[in-house]
């Protein structure tokens, strides 16, 4: 396949149908329409189910429905869409069936604006919905990755019976960039759906969906289950990318949007002789913390950069425990920082450096 | 010779005593000298003029499909699952 | 004539289509009875291995526990977005519904109303018992006026909680609800004509004809507080009047074919 010129919405979306994706229930919510209606023209024509729904509640519901018979099965929604799909991600998580969410962040809280935020990663990372659980959280930096991730994604619910949630921001979902999409896969036969999903009890005993477990020692047996599951995800499927880190005195870390406007910083500041890198963490659960524990104890100072008010800040905090000084820089509201504002910062840690301890 | 009769599993029957009050012949009654497992008293089958026709309206309004419904037919339009 | 051998015949079991075991409703609830009448529609027409049920949460919460079939729990007021789901991608199956007043018509209101708008080819048993029961007796949409409640103690006021919400009226001024209809469970006569109904609502979705909903009254004794025998006339002497019984939506293209 070529590299065209595709919009990110468009790209998520029609990666996801190469991704043999079977049922796509959405509902419209800027800044992520487009695939919305990229959907709605594709899936038709390829004889898949797409529905608009009434809301994002129904919409997830849907989404738990068709996964539960056994297809692959996604929505994307955007801040406050996803907060309504809450508690259906909690429903999914319990019952152990796989789907894929794309969630385009936009600005808020509240009715907040549709530009481009990173302002709900505790609200994904660390959870979401009701209960013990985080989703797999994997945040691409450019419209190629937001494909290879999307398709990723399929695989990865599918191989732990999860939820992963492709995170990026408005900005990802708007901008148009080369990129290569993958090959056409067909969608699954329906003798080829999974042995638990719901597709009549024909020659076997019924298979219940359900997120029920009434008696709390089964239903506690039922959440250590799912952290051995989680536990099984840290150690396989952590994804990160590194930046000019060798031999670097300051380390910034910093996903998403943030991590490509950093990486032009880094890049401005290693001209000026300042020696700097950038950690960008892909996978924003399961986090990166081996690996940022591991610089913490080569670098002399670090550097987050976010837009939001400083959240997974907190996780870098976690791994770095101390060693060395971890500063924070973020643009909230839906403001995308510039390079140049970065590139001061760095400057500042920097001369911050040159002072003896 | 009666032409039906009713079993009641009493594991299942909660002595809720509709079939009581649906039987056309009042063959039907709770046997208030006995508790069912979970402690209920069971609806039973009081036929001693054997007048039961097997007509199945307690089963029709039994809410636990506890009551069993047998009638005697000619052999050879014998239909359903012999006991 | 020679005295003709008689045998002796089971004319009526549990029907295969519940597993043979207890459930958890009050004694006389006749959520059971629904379940029954369900079960020997499905066995009746063959489809057990075929039909995916979706129960989400109340009374009927652990509905999978009954019905010998495929079964899928949903989120409170999400059956129809869930079965929705289901069925889109299993076209060829029999998908219904089973759900509570308050879960239908308060918290899931706009989920029942647009997959009847869509014509979605699922069944819905609706069962209409004046209250949220699992949770206890609290209010619900089909709670009537000046009926006490946990959440309406002294008896729901129609200038503060509003009035009660008639679904299947309400349901078949939907283009796409194809089949909507009201009984009740309350007597042996309209437990007759209430199994019939779901049987049509079941053979509406097998013709692929669209949205069908059965409206059930039904009783509540524990919550009501009334013995299981009083509770079926309180459906007669205050539920019928609120709820009148009918065929609100017939499509003319289902044939009026007497269903044995």
């Amino acid at each position: 396949m070529a590299k065209e010129l595709l919009k990110g919405n468009i790209a998520f979306a029609e990666a996801a149908i190469r991704a043999g994706c079977e049922a796509y229930f959405g509902y419209p919510i800027t800044p992520q329409t487009e695939a919305l209606e990229h959907m709605s023209k594709r899936m038709p024509e390829l004889g898949r189910v797409f529905l608009q729904a009434e809301s994002e509640v129904a919409a997830i519901n849907m989404v738990y429905g068709a996964a539960s018979a056994g297809v692959r099965v996604m929505t994307s929604s955007s801040s406050p869409g996803v907060s309504l799909m809450m508690e259906g991600l909690s429903y999914i998580v319990g019952s152990e069936v796989p789907v894929v969410l794309v969630d385009i962040m936009r600005g808020g809280p509240g009715l907040g604006n549709i530009a481009p935020s990173q302002g709900d990663y505790n609200q994904i990372v660390k959870g979401g919905g009701h209960g013990d659980y985080r989703p797999i959280v994997l945040a691409p930096a450019t419209v190629q990755e937001l494909i290879d991730l999307t398709v990723e994604a399929f695989d990865l619910a599918e191989k732990y019976r999860y939820i992963v949630v492709v995170l990026a921001d408005g900005s990802m979902g708007q901008i148009m960039e080369p990129a290569e999409l993958p090959p056409m896969k067909p969608v699954r036969k329906p003798e080829e759906r999974p042995a638990w999903a719901l597709t009549g009890a024909k020659g076997r005993d019924p298979n219940v969906i359900t997120s029920i477990y009434i008696d709390p020692a089964v239903e506690e047996e039922f959440n250590l289950k799912l952290k051995a599951k989680q536990e099984r995800i840290e150690a396989n499927e952590v994804r990160y990318k590194e930046i000019a880190l060798e031999e670097a005195e300051i380390a910034i870390v910093a996903f998403g949007t943030a991590g490509r406007v950093a990486q032009s910083a880094v890049k401005a500041a290693r001209e000026e002789g300042i020696r700097v890198g950038l950690l960008r963490p892909i996978s924003l659960y399961p986090y990166p913390y081996h690996r940022v524990r591991e610089l913490a104890s080569k670098v002399k100072a670090m550097l987050v950069v976010e837009m939001n008010g400083g959240q997974m800040v907190e996780d870098v905090r976690l791994a770095v425990e101390g060693r060395v000084p971890v500063h924070f820089y973020g643009r909230m509201g839906g403001v995308v920082p510039l390079p140049e504002e970065v590139l001061d910062e760095i400057r500042k840690v920097h001369s911050g450096l040159a002072v003896p301890a | 010779m009666a032409k039906g009769r009713i079993v009641v599993d009493e594991s299942l029957c909660k002595g809720c005593e509709l079939c009581t009050t649906v039987c056309p012949k009042d063959l039907i009654a709770m046997d208030k000298g006995r508790f069912t497992p979970k402690g209920y008293h069971p609806a039973e089958l009081v036929d001693p003029e054997e007048a039961c026709t097997g007509c199945a309206i307690c089963a029709l309004i039994c809410p636990e499909a506890a009551i069993s419904i047998y009638r005697w037919v000619p052999a050879a339009k014998a239909v359903g699952v012999a006991s | 004539m020679a005295e003709e051998k008689l045998v002796e015949s089971l004319i009526y079991a549990k029907p295969e289509s519940l597993y043979p075991v207890g459930t958890h409703y009050c004694p006389g609830c006749t959520h059971g009875v629904a379940h029954r009448l369900i079960a020997e529609v499905i066995d009746e027409l063959g489809v057990r291995e075929e039909t995916i049920g979706v129960a989400p949460v109340g009374c009927a919460v652990f509905a999978y526990n009954y019905f010998n079939m495929d079964f899928a729990e949903a989120a409170h007021g999400r059956a129809p977005a869930m079965a929705t789901g289901i069925k889109r991608v299993s076209p060829d199956k029999i998908v219904f519904t089973y759900q509570g007043d308050g879960d239908l018509a308060s918290i899931g209101m706009a989920e029942i109303i647009h997959a009847a708008a869509r014509g979605e080819n699922i069944t819905v048993i609706f069962i209409n018992n004046a209250n949220y029961g699992m949770t206890g007796g609290q209010m619900a949409p089909t709670t009537l006026p000046g009926q006490k409640t946990t959440s309406s103690p002294l008896g729901r006021d129609v200038e503060m909680h509003g009035f009660p919400i008639r679904v299947a009226e309400l349901l078949s001024q939907l283009d796409g609800a194809v089949y909507v209809v009201r009984r009740s469970l309350h007597s042996v006569a309209n437990i007759r004509k209430a199994k019939k109904a779901i049987r049509q609502a079941f053979e509406v979705q097998q013709q692929g004809l669209g949205f069908s909903m059965v409206e059930l009254l039904s009783s509540c004794p524990i919550n009501w507080g009334l013995p299981p025998v009083e509770a079926l006339q309180w459906i007669e002497d205050h539920m019928l009047p609120a709820y009148p019984l009918g065929d609100y939506k017939v499509h003319p293209a289902i044939a009026k074919k007497p269903t044995r």
